[in-house]
């Protein structure tokens, strides 16, 4: 067995640092207070090949292996987790498309999706439903040659700007998924205010009989869960398990930058035990997360169905080691990690929400004792 | 593929002991499979056996037991082997 980055992985995790060291971290801070990542990014995400970049380059997509696209996952998410929180809504909802739409949808908008000139988000979530997704209260009903929908959906990552819509709803047998642009009438969007993730443009959508054509269906009527929801949120665990080690190693940065220049008791405060048993465990859960994150990338790459359930693992111990770092990170930096002269608080924060979103906690405990992964 | 059938009892080994599972015992009534086996499986049935579950497939009665997802295996490896219209049109072009 060999666990190990080939060395085009390594060039390409090099080009992902050096952009977000350069063109996200600098300003992180400031986006997060200004609670909007500028649109300039967008372009320069576009440019460089970062949206889209999962979707295989025969569909005009990046075409990054599985590991490679969490290296950029985590190094974005290492800088800014609302940046990369756009990487994670707008490729899964591409993927999902890519592998759920019908030609004629396809055709219409793929092409654009898959190299970000299009910025796509999931309306999944609802003022009333969270983690019970089956339960949807926005319909969808049927008419003639097109599918009229009505209802809220909250906590839209992306929902001020995005493009095109994955919008999850109910007919009379069953939950359905549908792509909806961001024009169609009777779409209106209003911006929510959060505390994590701050800049990530999060909106509430309200849906009056928007009418859109048939073809907008994604997969088979009442079967988005077996299909769009499903794959949707299985990548978007993946994405977001990088995510979660990003920020752990953020976390970790900061705080041996910290603990090796500040003093107390006449020494850097990184010799003192108790600190370095908190750097210890924030070293080893960084690592551990990491390696848990590649494996599920791997069982990715190799198309092994039991890729679920490892992004299911790596995703809750990834989410939970973030926040573990991220708490001790603001700890370990006294007073000061209170502060906006330091990152850590956003980190926290950020690490907070990795505990909530694609899947809380709680439910990923239940999903991963109902679908273990089998010994390696 | 040699022995679907025990390929199809490890993958559901898996998620609940199936030693004295019977062909058309009903999978579903002990309750261990939720949707998110079901998309495991069918990732599974496509992997291991070359085919590709379409919307038309997605009945759950197909995957109710172990012998209805032997039959739905052998309807599309059967459907996989009969040419298509595209298939058709290949073969006129290469007759002509």
């Amino acid at each position: 067995m060999q666990i190990e980055l080939s060395s085009r992985q390594k060039e390409a995790r090099s080009r992902f640092r050096s952009f977000a060291e350069q063109q996200i971290a600098p300003y992180a801070g400031q986006w997060d207070n200004e609670q909007r990542v500028p649109s300039h990014i967008f372009a320069e995400l576009r440019e460089h090949g970062y949206l889209g970049a999962p979707v295989p380059a025969e569909f005009g997509g990046g075409g990054m292996d599985a590991i490679t696209y969490g290296l950029l996952t985590e190094e974005i998410g290492r800088a800014c987790s609302s940046v990369r929180s756009l990487l994670t809504v707008h490729d899964m909802v591409t993927l999902t498309v890519l592998r759920w739409a019908k030609p004629s949808l396809k055709e219409k908008f793929f092409f654009r999706m898959s190299r970000g000139e299009l910025l796509c988000a999931l309306a999944l979530s609802e003022p009333n439903v969270g983690s019970d997704s089956s339960s949807v209260e926005t319909t969808a009903r049927h008419d003639s040659n097109h599918y009229i929908l009505n209802g809220k959906k909250c906590w839209i990552t992306y929902g001020q700007v995005a493009d095109l819509f994955l919008v999850i709803a109910r007919e009379d047998n069953g939950v359905s998924a549908f792509l909806v642009p961001g024009d169609t009438p009777g779409l209106t969007r209003r911006k929510i205010q959060v505390v994590g993730t701050r800049a990530s443009l999060v909106a509430e959508l309200e849906l009056s009989e928007c009418r859109v054509p048939k073809d907008s269906l994604l997969g088979k009527s009442g079967f988005a869960h077996l299909q769009a929801v499903a794959a949707a949120l299985d990548f978007g665990r993946y994405s977001v398990a990088w995510g979660c080690v990003g920020i752990a190693q953020a976390c970790l940065s900061a705080s041996l930058d910290y603990c090796s220049k500040r003093k107390q008791f006449g020494v850097t405060i990184n010799k003192h035990q108790l600190v370095q048993r908190k750097l210890s465990e924030m070293i080893a859960g960084t690592h551990a997360a990491r390696l848990l994150c590649c494996r599920a990338g791997y069982a990715r790459q190799i198309g092994d169905p039991q890729a679920i359930s490892e992004a299911l693992v790596a995703k809750y111990f990834a989410s939970r080691t973030a926040t573990r770092a991220a708490n001790d990170a603001v700890q370990l930096h006294g007073a000061n990690g209170l502060t906006e002269n330091y990152p850590v608080s956003r980190f926290l924060r950020d690490a907070k929400v990795m505990e909530i979103i694609e899947g809380s906690t709680q439910i990923q405990q239940i999903a991963i004792v109902n679908s273990p992964p089998s010994e390696i | 593929m040699e022995n679907p059938r025990q390929h199809i009892m490890a993958f559901l080994g898996r998620f609940f002991r199936c030693e004295t599972l019977n062909g058309d015992d009903d999978i579903f009534a002990a309750g261990f499979v939720n949707s998110l086996v079901i998309v495991q499986l069918i990732g599974f049935l496509e992997t291991t056996f070359s085919i590709t579950i379409e919307d038309e497939d997605l009945e759950l009665p197909n995957f109710r037991s172990v012998n209805r997802i032997l039959a739905l295996i052998e309807k599309k490896t059967a459907a996989k082997s009969q040419p298509n219209d595209y298939g058709k049109i290949a073969s006129a072009v290469d007759a002509n």
